[in-house]
């Protein structure tokens, strides 16, 4: 301020003859437009952390904020879900590109606020926990783009996980008049609990066009293969108990019945069972002393006895998982954590990423029908092949079901496998976990394959200054009928060949060097991986009191 | 001039306030725009806002819904409106199949009766005596749990020959047909010019379809079953080995992508094939087609035809095959192609070009160990595709497309046996095969689920699951001659045997005529005796699967047989290396008689052998029940009333699952002499007629196998340090060195 005083002092070179009192007013214009200027550059160029800590907090992340947005009661509906849909004539690969890094990108949809004409949301929750978890995941995965025009997958953020809080027709409305919807095309929908009274259909009941839909729950008659997804039913319990795992092996039970809205016909079997095995069966239903809300939720009781749950599963070997209204229960998951194997009847099921899991590897697969006959088919399961599955359920809990995340990151990767089947994960990697990964061994010659000798192999002679038995070896070789080719590994650049020396075992440093170098291969490989054996493979008649010349390998002992 | 300074300023004012709007627009903007920034879409790194509002949380819990609905409908009720809903297309086993048929007596399979006058093709004909000579066959519909049609349904093309007219009144007039129920139909190509729809032109009501290039669309998961397009040349039974005789590394042969066939110029299906042209290169990528087929191909003729014509004769189809690493299999005028079974066998790696197909057997078989499934839209893309594809994954794929070849497609026997076998897995869910064991080295075919539903039980996946077998043997006696004597060799051998640190249980097996000897005439053991009275005394009662063997590993022992502690020990170290295998004493070999043209049978000492005697063998005890339940009755009954040849059927099934030779180890020069001398069994072996018997049991196997399983080894496994100029007391198994 001063120097623009002085400025004005020495004034008539720049501002000429003014009056003292218009020259201060116009001063003071320019000196308020200029900090304006300065303050708008600060705000417009200081790093976005300090801008946002103060408006993240306040207001970003609250979901009221959400742009309001009405439905004309004229919108365009969907049309129903193409049974018919496969990857190849619903799905737009050219969307998706070819990448060296074989992955898909997807697209989030902002959140928006739907309401219809009168103002009534079309749905009674908005958007869940679950679905604001499984978004922020996948927002912070590798599949993610913010650029909608680079983007192979589209997820709206309008939240269907349940569709009873669901307004069916608004809601199709919604999904329709989202920007890039291109009747459903190479969008993903996430359900979790289809249909409603009284049918209840296996299917999430939103028209949705070409839409793809994970969901929990479906059947074999509304079960896309190859394009939907199947989805377990999440469990909020899995966040909130932190079950231990339990080594593999037999339990206090046998079989645990833990779900409460059992059909009266199967619940008479169930008693049956419990009557003719007795202690091996516990039966539980809900207490009727508790009050309905979350406790009833984690309690359950048998004659008046109450039991914890989910922890109670841990006791039991085998856990059943019957229907009920739905397909999918949340039941399965909980059973999982728990390490049991889960009794799975809910005829003509879809069980979850049933397109990449060996359910046969953690479950036991029994049709309703079939439910007195449990006892027996149990029973006749190897203990070894229990324990496995017993493993093998509660990994595939940790790997696949832990999580909204995990649920959203499975699902995304077997989509992209698809796209790219070449880089897909393989079957194995799927369902192996990493106990088997790490102990098992997989040659990679796996084929059982006799070589011919017509080809013959190929001598590999390392050599470092023993130039002399280096020919002895190659005259030996050489007479050798099946020798296709030689190759000397010359590993002496500098020096010539001096006088041989005696045999290099005799020399102790040499084997004391070798030594150190196993242990160091050893340490490396974080185990020992050569094997002892007592065996040597030897031509047959090897020694024998026979003639030589009548030997297929004659004077081989005597070399 | 005042008036001029004015304008000036007034002009600079206005400059400033301009700039200051341009600037200061961002400022307001995350207000006045809404949502979009607010959510930080300007921050990238996080763009889904992660809402920290209490949430509802999604109540996954549907007790009343459930109690609402189990009000409202029984599972009764709700079973039975499924199986009458879910009809025609919408068919599934559980509304279309009635599994109560094949509860009584298993999964056994009924074939109509042949009627006069009805011509069937070769192929069909093929299909329906595998059928019959299996082990699922039934004659009596009673017991029958599936249906197969003895008309031929293989060729629905009205065009062709093999077409067979009014089958829609011949297959409605079956007494047993009961709208198709419980049937299989089998076919290979339906539909004809221009359209080629899937339809069979004939109502098959509620039947599964074994049908070949079917559509995702058409094709009923876990009802139907896809078959792969043979030719009517497909061999029966046998069938040719994979053409991969070993393994190159690097992996990469001559071209890197080859396909020779026809070019529809149009119609259905020639999209693609016109197509190929843009990614031929004539170097490493050689994609020929040609115009030539059918008689007017000159009226369709394009620009292209009379170049791409040229080009094609350039090439030599079989050359290609087998020095690509790649063979593009495009869809044909169907979705499946015989270039599929081609590139199979001949360790090309299929590169799938036929959107919509459902693969053959793609219910158990993960093609994308075997195959790259590519998309007809991104055809150009292709070249890339396999080039990005890393070598240790094409040797896998490579190898993986001989063991399928092998395992499910090399014959019309094993393309059938395959088909069966996946519908009872579906009807004996509880005993059905997993992923793995379809997947992997043995295949399907040979891994009997009712056996074990637990992978260790097997001798083939000790290696994946990263366990070892039981480290204990039971050993099984056959008796046959009664105890007089307490000098008997089978006396020597129990105690010699009990000696041994690994073995867990005896089990003699006493098919002698005369009673049982008494419990104190065994010698006293450290291990347990158990004495089993074989059943009906037959031969092939030393290879029932006893309950009573515990241990994985099974010591098959005649009676008289000499054997030493140690080389009973050494033996078994050797087969818990090779678990899969046979491992023993005494070898024999097979060949190829050439005046005879027959196989023939030799026990004398040669350099190398193919065979080794189960009356001195270490195996797995899954071989047990492979031959009781793989074998058929046939072969069985033919041991048992030659009362010879168990131990060749034996080598032939095992070597028939590993396609690898027995392993003989060291065994004591005694053995021989005594083999041959003066015991029990030498007469048996003397026997001119005996030799004989197994001259011809090799050919009778060899038949039923389709070909010679048997694998000729030149190697014996002896202990380290075995007569080598050491001191014996270094040696561990010294014994054996003992003469």
């Amino acid at each position: 301020m001063c120097a623009s005083v002085k400025y004005g002092s020495r004034g008539p070179a720049l501002i000429p003859r003014m009056k003292t009192k218009h020259r201060i007013y116009y001063i003071t214009l320019f000196s308020v437009v200029l900090l304006g200027l300065i303050a708008t550059g600060m705000f417009q160029f200081w790093p976005h952390s300090i801008e946002s800590s103060a408006e993240w907090s306040l207001d970003r992340r609250s979901v009221h904020d959400a742009p309001l947005v009405r439905i004309p009661m004229s919108s365009p509906i969907p049309e129903r879900g193409d049974l018919s849909c496969r990857m190849h004539t619903c799905f737009d690969v050219y969307r998706c590109g070819y990448n060296p890094k074989n992955k898909i990108k997807v697209y989030i949809y902002p959140l928006q606020r739907f309401v219809d004409e009168v103002g009534v949301p079309i749905s009674s929750t908005g958007l869940s926990r679950e679905y604001n978890d499984l978004l922020s995941a996948i927002s912070d995965s590798d599949f993610y783009t913010d650029d909608v025009t680079r983007a192979c997958l589209f997820i709206p953020s309008t939240d269907v996980l349940n569709q009873n809080s669901l307004r069916i027709r608004e809601t199709a409305q919604a999904l329709a008049m989202l920007p890039r919807w291109d009747k459903g095309m190479n969008h993903l929908l996430f359900n979790m609990l289809p249909g409603g009274p009284p049918d209840y259909n296996t299917a999430l009941d939103v028209p949705r066009d070409r839409a793809l839909l994970a969901g929990g729950g479906f059947s074999t008659w509304t079960y896309r293969q190859g394009y939907d997804v199947s989805i377990p039913v999440y469990s909020p319990l899995s966040a909130e108990v932190d079950l231990p795992e339990r080594q593999p092996g037999p339990r206090r039970y046998f079989i645990l019945s833990s779900q409460t809205a059992i059909h009266r016909e199967y619940r008479v079997e169930l008693e049956r069972l419990k009557e003719e095995n007795g202690e091996a069966l516990l039966l539980l239903d809900k207490c009727s002393n508790l009050s309905q809300g979350l406790a009833s939720v984690r309690k359950r009781c048998y004659k008046g006895q109450v039991y914890d749950y989910p922890q109670i599963l841990q006791e039991s070997s085998f856990c059943v998982v019957l229907r009920g209204a739905r397909l999918g229960q949340a039941t399965l998951s909980d059973v999982l954590q728990a390490g049991c194997v889960p009794v799975i009847m809910a005829d003509s099921y879809i069980l979850p990423f049933s397109e990449v899991l060996d359910w046969k590897r953690a479950s036991v697969v029994i049709p309703e029908e079939k439910l007195p006959e449990m006892y027996t088919i149990l029973k006749s399961i190897p203990h070894r092949q229990v324990e496995e599955m017993q493993r093998q359920a509660r990994w595939f809990w940790e790997a696949y079901f832990s999580s909204m995340k995990a649920i959203g990151m499975t699902t995304l990767q077997i989509i992209n496998d698809r796209i790219y089947p070449y880089a897909a994960r393989t079957y194995e990697e799927w369902n192996n976990p990493s106990v088997v990964k790490w102990s098992s061994v997989n040659s990679p010659l796996f084929l059982p394959l006799i070589p011919p000798r017509s080809p013959g192999f190929t001598a590999v002679v390392l050599t470092y200054d023993r130039i002399e038995s280096l020919f002895r070896v190659i005259t030996e070789i050489s007479k050798v009928p099946s020798l296709a080719k030689l190759l000397v590994v010359w590993n002496n650049q500098n020096k010539s060949p001096p006088e041989a020396i005696d045999g290099l075992s005799l020399d102790q440093t040499h084997m004391v060097e070798r030594s150190e170098c196993i242990n160091k291969f050893a340490s490396v490989f974080g185990t020992m991986p050569l094997k002892v054996v007592e065996h040597r493979a030897d031509p047959v008649l090897y020694k024998d009191d026979f003639p030589e010349k009548l030997k297929s390998f004659p004077n081989i002992g005597s070399l | 001039m005042q008036a001029k300074k004015r304008y000036l300023i007034s002009l600079l004012t206005g400059a400033f306030l301009v700039l200051l709007f341009y600037f200061g627009r961002v400022v307001p903007g995350p207000a006045a725009t809404g949502s979009r920034s607010r959510h930080g879409y300007n921050r990238p790194e996080q763009p889904w806002p992660h809402f920290s509002d209490p949430l509802q949380h999604l109540s996954p819990w549907d007790h009343s819904d459930t109690e609402d609905y189990n009000v409202h409908i029984s599972p009764r009720q709700k079973r039975d409106v499924n199986s009458s809903v879910y009809k025609g297309k919408r068919c599934r086993m559980q509304s279309c199949f009635d599994f109560s048929l094949c509860q009584r007596n298993g999964f056994k399979v009924y074939v109509y009766p042949q009627q006069k006058g009805e011509k069937i093709s070769e192929s069909y004909q093929n299909i329906l005596s595998t059928i019959e000579g299996s082990r699922f066959y039934t004659s009596d519909p009673g017991q029958a749990c599936l249906f197969v049609l003895s008309l031929d349904t293989l060729d629905r093309d009205q065009l062709s020959p093999q077409y067979v007219h009014n089958l829609k009144t011949k297959v409605q007039s079956l007494p047993l047909w009961n709208n198709g129920r419980n049937h299989l139909i089998f076919n290979l190509y339906s539909g004809t010019w221009p359209d080629y729809t899937e339809d069979l032109g004939f109502d098959i009501g509620q039947a599964m379809l074994a049908k070949a290039s079917i559509s995702t669309e058409n094709f009923r998961p876990n009802f139907d079953v896809s078959i792969p397009l043979f030719s009517k040349d497909h061999p029966r039974t046998g069938g040719d080995r994979g053409y991969l005789k070993y393994n190159t590394i690097p992996p990469f042969r001559k071209y890197m992508l080859v396909f020779k066939g026809k070019r529809y110029l149009t119609g259905i299906g020639s999209d693609t094939r016109n197509a190929l042209y843009h990614v031929h290169n004539a170097e490493d990528v050689v994609l020929l087609t040609t115009c030539k087929h059918g008689k007017d191909w000159q009226k369709h003729k394009d620009a292209r035809c009379d170049k791409d014509n040229a080009e094609y004769e350039k090439y030599d189809y079989r050359e290609m095959l087998h020095n690509s690493t790649f063979c593009l299999v495009p869809r044909g005028r169907r979705l499946g192609s015989f270039r599929f079974l081609e590139a199979l066998q001949a360790a090309c790696v299929p590169v799938m070009l036929s959107n919509g197909w459902e693969l053959p057997f793609s219910e158990v078989i993960d093609w994308n160990t075997a195959a790259v499934i590519g998309d007809e839209r991104l055809l150009l893309q292709i070249p890339s595709t396999v080039r990005s594809i890393h070598q240790d994954k094409i040797l896998a794929l490579r190898q993986q497309t001989q063991l399928l070849w092998e395992a499910y497609f090399s014959s019309v026997e094993k393309i059938v046996l395959t088909t069966l076998e996946i519908i009872q897995d579906r009807v004996l869910q509880q005993t059905s095969r997993s992923n793995l064991m379809w997947n992997s080295h043995p295949g399907g075919l040979f891994t009997l689920p009712h056996y074990s539903s637990y992978l260790g039980d097997f001798p083939f996946f000790y290696a994946e699951l990263g366990i070892k077998p039981n480290p204990k043997f039971t050993a099984v006696i056959h008796a046959v001659t009664p105890l007089v004597s307490q000098s008997q060799p089978i006396l020597k051998l129990l105690v010699s045997v009990a000696r041994s640190q690994y073995c867990a249980q005896i089990i003699v097996l006493w098919n002698c005529d005369k009673p049982l000897p008494a419990k104190h005439r065994w010698p006293a053991t450290s291990v347990p005796i158990i004495v089993i009275e074989g059943e009906n005394k037959v031969m092939s009662s030393r290879f029932q699967p006893y309950d009573s063997i515990i241990s994985d590993a099974v010591l098959s022992l005649d009676e008289d047989t000499v054997l030493s502690t140690t080389e009973v020990d050494f033996a078994f170290t050797v087969w818990q290396s090779f678990p899969e295998r046979i491992v023993g004493y005494p070898a024999r070999s097979h060949f190829w008689d050439n005046n005879k043209e027959r196989w023939g049978y030799t026990s004398k000492w040669t350099n190398d052998y193919s065979m080794v005697l189960t009356g001195a063998a270490i195996y797995h005890r899954y071989y047990h029940f492979l031959y009781s339940h793989f074998l058929p009755s046939s072969l069985k009954s033919m041991v048992d009333q030659l009362a010879n040849c168990e131990d060749i059927l034996m080598n032939f099934l095992v070597s028939a699952v590993t396609k690898l030779p027995p392993i003989k180890v060291t065994q004591k020069k005694q053995y021989k002499e005594t083999m041959m001398g003066q015991s029990s069994r030498a007469s048996r072996w003397a026997d001119p007629d005996h030799f004989a018997q197994r001259q011809t049991c090799m050919n009778k196997f060899a038949s039923w196998f389709g070909g010679m399983p048997l694998v000729h080894s030149q190697m014996r496994l002896d202990p380290v340090l075995f007569k080598d100029q050491v001191s014996i007391l270094r040696k561990k198994y010294r014994e054996i060195e003992r003469l």
